[in-house]
């Protein structure tokens, strides 16, 4: 998959990359689509002909902080917008995961392989997706021919949301070359209760509990004690950690009721909001597991029962999205590990050891295959990329 | 406006029709005769009406699933209705259509506060959503002003927002699955009660489809703990600009209300006169401003917010003390459209959203317009998020009003494009907005969506003369366009 005699071409406009889409149609080639490269590893790919950089569609279009929107091309590189909207007082409230370290990859995520592969972090339960922040954009299908979708205003429902196909499609349906994003302001400070020695199953009612009442949390993560021995907390046992944002006052308000809710959970710890932040984001890039060669894998469950499906699994796992995300660390077979997802409701991604996705079945998994078709019925872009194990 | 030439051949054989859907359905759920099918000719755009062949209202997925597969073998066209309250004529009926009603799914299945989600059939109306739950202090977050008798199917369709969506979302944000039925009568379910849904994201592809690609049976969605307390501000200015300058500070200040509401001077005299609740009849626009979250939090971004609003030159500034006051506040917006109808006999509603920095220059614009078409027009609007309504008002049994007003409308929601915004931010496409289409999208973009339908239904049987001005076949759209010849960029390492 990664043979590096493959020519790399880095088009620097839509025309080129237009252009490149459409001769590989039409000479039966196939592309393998990349931002930085960091996800690469992830899931499996049919052999290609040619690999498709847009590293240097990096240019920023357009950022209109009163508008809540960012218009750039899809090779630039995610540290550079959370840098371009920080400086005015704004965010990606998604908090999307670079991952960089976790995947012992090289090179700098972009915000377009951030968007193809639909990943966000802790602010999840609040914020919503990456999907959810994807206002528009212009790409290339797979058919060599450049299309656009949504607009560049916060909102909108003309036409088919093709943006929320694009965002989780790993490049399979076009290779994108503008895309506009609903950037929101960054919230004036935050703050992090902690909760301490709580077995998961106990860790998942205080998250519920916190989730459930008028608190606004916006992350909730459960670290088993292994994990929490790590800096900053440095902590001796399990931890569970709640993150509350917005102005001071509000924080404090939501901080003083949270506990009181939180009462018969034990001791409880705070973070003030430069460790909060460092906590954060050791958890948004699953810093415990990184280095581990244990095949990797991240569960998407129901949040109140998300606890179960590592306990099927023997492994190592650590709780984000109250529950609702488990990353989860095991040498069980990757059916396995499906079958424990899907027996509660939920699925499984694989990021590392083994095939990415589930395969796809019935008549959803032939709309599925009708959807790939509509966009590149020759299969011209990254080839096999969302397919399961045979 | 023009609708798809009607197949005299499928609406003689009415008969036969009414007979298999009856088969599939049995007692009263199959509506033929013309004067039980008078309600079903319109919906909320009731400029147009359409007698269709016939009404069936199905009880479970799998008549659902029968009725749409016997369609499909038997070429019969279907639209999908919920309440009938799309504002861009949705639910229109073609003369040579089935109607496929959802009101008697009408029943609330699972309550699951755990996991945050509620699972309810489609003829559950919105607010029906907040009420299963409020008990246990949970709402349903998108209000679309209809949402006494919207149902949540028709705000799976129509990607339905409101006036709390700037800080909450519209429906696809508050959605969690779905249960499809294709046109082919196969019964697919989109995601559940995890975050993430596996594959491609058709439920958010399906979401605000406007009826063309299948029909929901299942809706799962999100509920969320009721904020402490919620709090309005009423700001009157002298000018349109200060308000709107007022907008984009309290934006700009970092603070996302949940809710940013604009009216101007045509619409607060209507909606004064309607409701009654105090607003400032002399002013040229009016903000509402809802506040939500911890009290200490609403007491200081309301000082934040007044603050931003008299540097702007609000003349009238009002909060509210009480829960009563603050929904008094909201009546007047709520009941904006109601409030018009009884101005003017007949009103038509666009809902562009622009880039809120050009709110003058577009209002100013409408203004001229209005003069130039000699029709009024009042306008309110979503200001935090640029959804614009425009009410251009007119008489339709006045010869030649009806189509000024289409013509004026037309105009308005290409100024919109224009200035760099969309034809819609929540009604919908439908008919309405169908043949200005081509003003935000090229041929190619076009035939991308249509593919999309195609993969959905091939036969292009479901809510037909919707959405697209033009209808492909799919045969013709699924041919790849191999490009051959010169090389476009010869200068390009090549492969």
């Amino acid at each position: 998959m990664l043979d590096t005699a493959i020519k790399v071409l880095k088009p620097t406009t839509a025309d080129e990359v237009e252009a490149i889409v459409a001769e590989a149609g039409a000479t039966a080639r196939r592309i393998e689509v990349i931002g930085g490269g960091t996800k690469r590893a992830i899931g499996q790919m049919d052999p290609v002909d040619i690999v498709l950089s847009t590293q240097r569609l990096d240019r920023i279009l357009d950022y209109a902080p009163d508008e809540l929107v960012l218009t750039v091309q899809p090779g630039v590189r995610l540290a550079d917008i959370e840098k371009l909207v920080a400086a005015r007082g704004q965010m990606l409230a998604f908090e999307p995961p670079h991952l960089t370290r976790l995947l012992g990859a090289r090179g700098e995520p972009t915000i377009g392989g951030v968007l193809g592969a639909n990943l966000s972090g802790p602010r999840r339960v609040r914020a919503g997706a990456a999907r959810d922040h994807f206002l528009g954009f212009a790409g290339v299908s797979g058919r060599g021919e450049v299309f656009k979708a949504g607009g560049k205003v916060v909102k909108n429902v003309t036409g088919y949301d093709l943006m929320k196909l694009m965002a989780g499609a790993w490049g399979t349906l076009a290779v994108l070359t503008e895309v506009t994003l609903k950037v929101l302001p960054a919230p004036r400070t935050e703050t992090t209760l902690l909760l301490f020695g709580l077995a998961d199953v106990r860790a998942a009612e205080a998250m519920t509990l916190a989730m459930n009442g008028p608190f606004e949390v916006s992350g909730a993560a459960h670290l088993p004690a292994f994990a929490a021995q790590a800096a900053p907390l440095k902590a001796e046992m399990a931890v569970t950690a709640l993150r509350l944002e917005g102005c001071e006052a509000s924080v404090a308000a939501r901080a003083a009721g949270l506990a009181a809710a939180l009462k018969g959970f034990g001791r409880i710890d705070t973070l003030d909001p430069e460790h909060s932040k460092a906590f954060w984001a050791q958890v948004r890039e699953v810093e415990a597991f990184v280095g581990d060669p244990r095949p990797l894998w991240r569960l998407s469950l129901p949040p109140a029962v998300g606890w179960r499906g590592p306990h099927g699994l023997p492994g190592d796992a650590l709780y984000d999205w109250a529950g609702g995300l488990a990353c989860l660390l095991t040498e069980e077979p990757a059916e396995k590990v499906r079958a424990v997802a899907a027996s509660l409701g939920g699925h499984a991604l694989c990021l590392r050891g083994g095939p990415a996705f589930a395969s796809r079945q019935g008549p959803l998994g032939a709309l599925q295959d009708r959807v790939k078709a509509a966009f590149d019925p020759l299969g011209v872009l990254n080839p096999g990329r969302m397919d399961g194990a045979a | 406006m023009k609708m798809p030439a009607p197949d005299a051949a499928l609406i003689a054989r009415k008969g036969e029709i009414v007979r298999a859907l009856s088969r599939i359905v049995p007692g009263e759920g199959v509506v033929s005769a013309p004067a039980a099918l008078v309600p079903f000719e319109s919906d909320g755009l009731s400029a147009y009406r359409q007698t269709p062949i016939a009404v069936v209202l199905p009880e479970t997925t799998a008549q659902v699933s029968e009725i749409l597969r016997w369609c499909q073998a038997n070429g019969v066209k279907v639209v999908p209705r919920g309440a009938g309250t799309s504002l861009s004529g949705g639910a229109l009926p073609l003369a040579d259509s089935v109607v496929l009603g959802l009101s008697k799914f009408n029943r609330v299945l699972e309550v699951d506060y755990p996991n945050r989600c509620a699972v309810v059939q489609p003829g559950v109306t919105n607010l029906g959503v907040t009420a299963a739950v409020a008990d246990r202090g949970f709402y349903y977050a998108p209000d679309p002003s209809s949402q006494i008798a919207c149902t949540i199917g028709g705000n799976v369709a129509e990607n339905s927002g409101g006036v709390h969506c700037l800080k909450y979302g519209l429906t696809t944000n508050n959605l969690l699955g779905c249960e499809l039925v294709l046109m082919s009568g196969e019964v697919v379910r989109l995601g559940g009660k995890t975050l993430d849904a596996e594959g491609y994201d058709l439920l958010g592809l399906v979401t605000g489809s406007e009826g063309l690609l299948g029909v929901v049976t299942e809706v799962m969605v999100r509920i969320l703990p009721k904020p402490e307390t919620a709090m309005a501000l009423l700001l009157g200015f002298e000018t349109v600009e200060g308000a709107a300058a007022t907008v984009g500070d309290i934006i700009a200040a970092g603070v996302i209300p949940a809710g940013l509401e604009m009216m101007d001077n045509p619409a607060i005299r209507a909606a004064e006169a309607f409701v009654g609740v105090g607003y400032p009849v002399d002013a040229a626009a009016l903000l509402i401003v809802e506040l939500d979250g911890p009290e200490a939090e609403c007491a200081e971004l309301v000082g934040h917010v007044e603050r931003l609003a008299a540097a702007r030159g609000a003349n009238f500034l009002k909060t509210s003390t009480s829960e009563a006051e603050r929904l008094a506040f909201w009546a007047g917006r709520k009941a904006a459209f109601p409030a018009v109808g009884r101005i003017a006999p007949d009103y038509f509603c666009m809902d562009g959203t622009i880039p809120r920095g050009r709110l003058p220059q577009v209002l100013a614009r409408i203004a001229e317009l209005s003069a130039e078409y000699g029709l009024g027009v009042a306008n309110v609007f979503h200001a935090g998020d640029g959804n614009l309504h425009p009410l251009i008002l007119y008489d339709a049994d006045i010869p030649g009003q009806l189509e000024r007003a289409e013509a004026f409308g037309a105009d308005i929601l290409k100024l919109c494009v224009a200035v760099g915004g969309v034809l819609t931010g929540e009604h919908g496409v439908g008919v309405e907005k169908r043949d200005l289409m081509p003003e935000m999208f090229d041929p190619t973009d076009l035939a991308c969506q249509q593919r999309v339908k195609c993969a959905f239904d091939p036969g292009l049987l479901l809510n037909p003369g919707k959405v697209f001005p033009v209808l492909h076949r799919c045969a013709e759209l699924g041919r790849v366009h191999v490009h051959r010849g010169k090389l476009a960029f010869p200068e390009l390492p090549r492969f």
